[in-house]
């Protein structure tokens, strides 16, 4: 499976990335950068955590207008699984693919720690390999990751099982606890914590990456019939 | 020539925790009747003349400038000579 890590100006996580596809779950990943990038030969599309463009005008608000967003939409439109990581998860917010958008955390203040997550939907391409309600542990870093949505599209993204992970003490202020949700298809994942920080134990955990051996599994399975 | 004054604020009902802040420092300087604030955003643009700027800068708002799910924005527009 090949894996596409699209790179912005201010992209800071997208060698934890690379390296959580090629050197812990074993397949190919290039490093795309924005302007050259070329998606239509990848299977998975990652958006790395960071501060793109500086955090100019709102968190992921100046990526979400580049040039590479069209094929992002075209990617999505196909089906393909795009995961957004923190930042990732910001420009998908902006580039409206997923509903809502961020907030500064509730006491401004940048948080870098592990928190606790509850995995609320099992059963997505990006959680196969997780048990329902689930506790597991990953890293969390962010100054906006104070998700923010009304209640109309809250009760839309709970009747749709969007919601994918929650927070078990909620760090900063989320909506309901919400720590990562998907698309109505299911196809597209935006979340704040870093799974890709949590591919090998010899850092603490290797919660996260259960996250890419889903989408590699979704990914067999939906081969294998095929073939 | 025109100057275009955007003014961008959070929505009513969406938490603004810079504001609160804001107001607790206010609070300690004595302010005590300051009962709130929010902190929002000031832009502006130059644009060169054309017929329909009003249309332009509200789409400019809505694509860009100020994100609809959590801010609301308003503007005028001044002509600069």
């Amino acid at each position: 499976m090949k894996f596409a890590v699209v790179v912005f100006p201010g992209s800071n996580c997208d060698r934890d990335m690379y390296f959580a596809i090629t050197d812990a779950l074993g397949q190919k990943a290039d490093l795309v950068w924005y302007q050259e990038a070329d998606l239509s030969s990848y299977d998975a599309i990652l958006l790395p955590g960071g501060f793109s463009y500086g955090d100019y005008l709102r968190s992921g608000a100046i990526a979400s207008t580049s040039n590479v967003i069209k094929q992002i939409r075209e990617a999505a439109e196909a089906g393909k699984p795009i995961l957004g990581v923190c930042n990732g998860f910001q420009v998908l917010l902006e580039m409206g693919l997923l509903p809502g958008a961020m907030l500064p955390n509730k006491h401004l203040k940048f948080m870098c720690h592990y928190e606790t997550l509850k995995v609320e939907n099992a059963k997505t391409m990006f959680t196969n390999s997780y048990e329902e309600q689930e506790e597991i542990e990953l890293p969390i870093a962010h100054g906006d990751g104070n998700y923010y949505c009304d209640e109309a599209t809250y009760t839309q993204l709970k009747n749709n099982n969007q919601i994918a992970f929650t927070y078990k003490n909620n760090p900063n202020g989320s909506v309901e606890d919400i720590a990562g949700i998907t698309n109505e298809q299911g196809t597209v994942l935006g979340m704040m914590p870093h799974p890709e920080r949590a591919v090998d134990s010899l850092v603490g955990t290797t919660d996260g990456l259960r996250l890419f051996q889903s989408i590699l599994t979704h990914w067999r399975d939906k081969h294998a019939i095929k073939a | 020539m025109r100057k275009v004054k955007i003014y961008i604020t959070l929505k009513e009902g969406v938490l603004d925790p810079q504001g609160k802040a804001v107001q607790n420092s206010l609070h300690s300087l004595q302010y005590n009747n300051v009962s709130d604030v929010r902190v929002g955003k000031y832009m502006e643009v130059m644009l060169e003349e054309s017929k329909d700027i009003e249309s332009q800068v509200d789409k400019m708002c809505d694509e860009l400038l100020a994100n609809p799910v959590i801010e609301d924005y308003s503007y005028t527009i001044e002509e600069v000579v």
